[in-house]
């Protein structure tokens, strides 16, 4: 019987959830790197056992840790980023220019199909390609060194790269978003990009059809989908049916279009998943009570999910890669929280219990599907 | 011999426990002496998983939060070629690196 594992990164250290394919009983294990923030802990599709973790520390700065066993042992491995050339200015909060500057890598994606090829997504924003298994990093740098790029200003969170999704379908084709630069894409693997903001309504701008300076908290793709996207802003949940070039807001009846986190059901590229939060300055959820909505109508629609979740005095936040889906049938819905729960369902949503519940604070979910 | 006191996580990356001692060669600091850049020069050549940790990479400059102290004095804003004090290089008083005292 197949297995899942469900890699886990907060605020103090890794945790590895692991289960057998009913997904009822669970072992968790951890802390791995007890102490250190990790950011996001991926495992590689063409090898699952191959796992990157970023780890990260206000003393001691970034490192890249990778297991070649499913996260039984590690090793660290590069941890060079830098940037190519004369890294020149972004705009400060205060509108004033700014040295780019390394913080931390926000999210590692590992190549579909080539254990040793990751990419990984910085603060300052900047998109790294190691092709060595994560032992040396080179920038993609007409991202960064994009015309825009001097315009760019950091969201609450700092200038993070937080998204990249490598096209299923045009291996060519890389997305990423920028908090609050915007989404960009590439039709040639980095070489240039396109910023793909059109149709993106943020009120924290004054010009509203401004090319960048849109808060893109998180996008998701179906695969069987590549040129529908899903998007949740700052505020406003948004898609697109053509690879960016316009976005539409799917909202609709949703108690709070902010949020962080968005999802799309492994088997249904309709059925979308989000975490209203009550407002920018309000990181929990209205009411107290924590409730995933699901569209099944590919946003427009949506319904609360709330069997098993907490229904009063709950004000947790849920992050943008704190949500991830397995690619079992019924599909499997995770997610993390700021309170150190990760919550799961096997029912696509219908109901939910906790698989742990007193982490640190959880900063990113990922599942994977063993054979 | 140098002694070398590492932080817990720190030593957890190295996977070492209690000090490190390294014998540290190289070219001599201004005054003749051994530097805090040499003996950081050698700890990162022996263990390579401490490169950025304490320094950064490229500039060579202290992470912020780290601090580097001998003999009761904060070494930490002297500059990296001035010579560690002779107790230090002796291997009587140990140089330490340590986390600065910051929660979260």
């Amino acid at each position: 019987m197949s297995g899942v594992r469900v890699l886990v990164g907060t605020r103090k250290g890794a945790f590895v959830l692991t289960s057998d394919g009913q997904r009822g009983d669970w072992t968790v294990d951890g802390p791995h790197f007890g102490g250190w923030e990790i950011y996001h802990v991926a495992g590689s599709p063409a090898d699952p056992d191959r796992i990157y973790a970023s780890q990260s520390s206000g003393w001691f700065g970034q490192l890249i840790q990778r297991s070649d066993d499913g996260g039984k042992t590690w090793d660290a491995v590069g941890n060079d980023f830098a940037y190519q050339g004369d890294a020149g200015d972004h705009l400060w909060y205060d509108g004033t220019p700014r040295p780019w500057e390394f913080k931390r890598i926000w999210h590692i994606e590992p190549s579909r199909d080539d254990p040793d090829t990751v990419y990984a997504g910085a603060e300052d924003a900047a998109l790294y390609l190691s092709t060595d298994g994560g032992r040396k990093w080179a920038e993609l740098t007409a991202l960064r060194t994009h015309p825009t790029g001097p315009t760019w200003q950091p969201g609450a969170g700092g200038l993070c790269l937080h998204t990249i999704i490598l096209d299923p379908a045009n291996k060519d084709r890389i997305y990423v978003a920028i908090s609050a630069a915007g989404a960009f894409r590439s039709d040639d693997a980095g070489a240039s990009w396109l910023p793909i903001n059109k149709g993106l309504r943020s009120g924290e701008i004054p010009d509203q059809d401004s090319e960048v300076g849109h808060c893109v908290h998180h996008i998701t793709q179906h695969p069987s989908r590549p040129d529908t996207l899903f998007m949740q802003k700052h505020w406003d949940v948004m898609r697109t049916d053509d690879a960016g070039a316009g976005w539409r807001e799917v909202s609709g009846d949703l108690p709070s279009d902010f949020g962080f986190p968005i999802a799309v059901h492994a088997h249904e590229p309709e059925t979308v998943y989000v975490v209203p939060i009550k407002s920018d300055s309000e990181h929990f959820p209205p009411e107290g009570k924590l409730r995933v909505y699901r569209s099944r109508t590919g946003g427009g629609d949506w319904e609360p999910l709330t069997r098993g979740l907490p229904q009063s005095n709950c004000y947790v936040n849920v992050y943008r890669d704190a949500m991830a889906v397995d690619t079992l049938d019924p599909c499997g819905i995770y997610f993390g929280t700021t309170g150190g729960q990760v919550y799961h369902s096997v029912d696509a949503g219908d109901s939910w219990a906790p698989i742990v519940r007193d982490l640190p604070a959880v900063l990113s979910v990922e599942a994977q599907v063993l054979p | 011999m140098i002694r070398v006191v590492l932080p817990a996580h720190l030593k957890n990356l190295a996977h070492v426990s209690g000090e490190v001692h390294l014998e540290v060669a190289g070219p001599a600091g201004d005054d003749g002496g051994v530097t805090p850049r040499q003996v950081l020069d050698t700890l990162e050549a022996r263990y390579p998983a401490l490169l950025g940790t304490i320094r950064d990479r490229h500039s060579g400059k202290r992470r912020a939060f780290v601090r580097f102290y001998a003999c009761e004095e904060d070494l930490s804003n002297e500059s990296p070629d001035t010579p560690l004090p002779e107790r230090v290089v002796a291997g009587q008083e140990p140089f330490i690196i340590l986390g600065a005292m910051a929660g979260g």
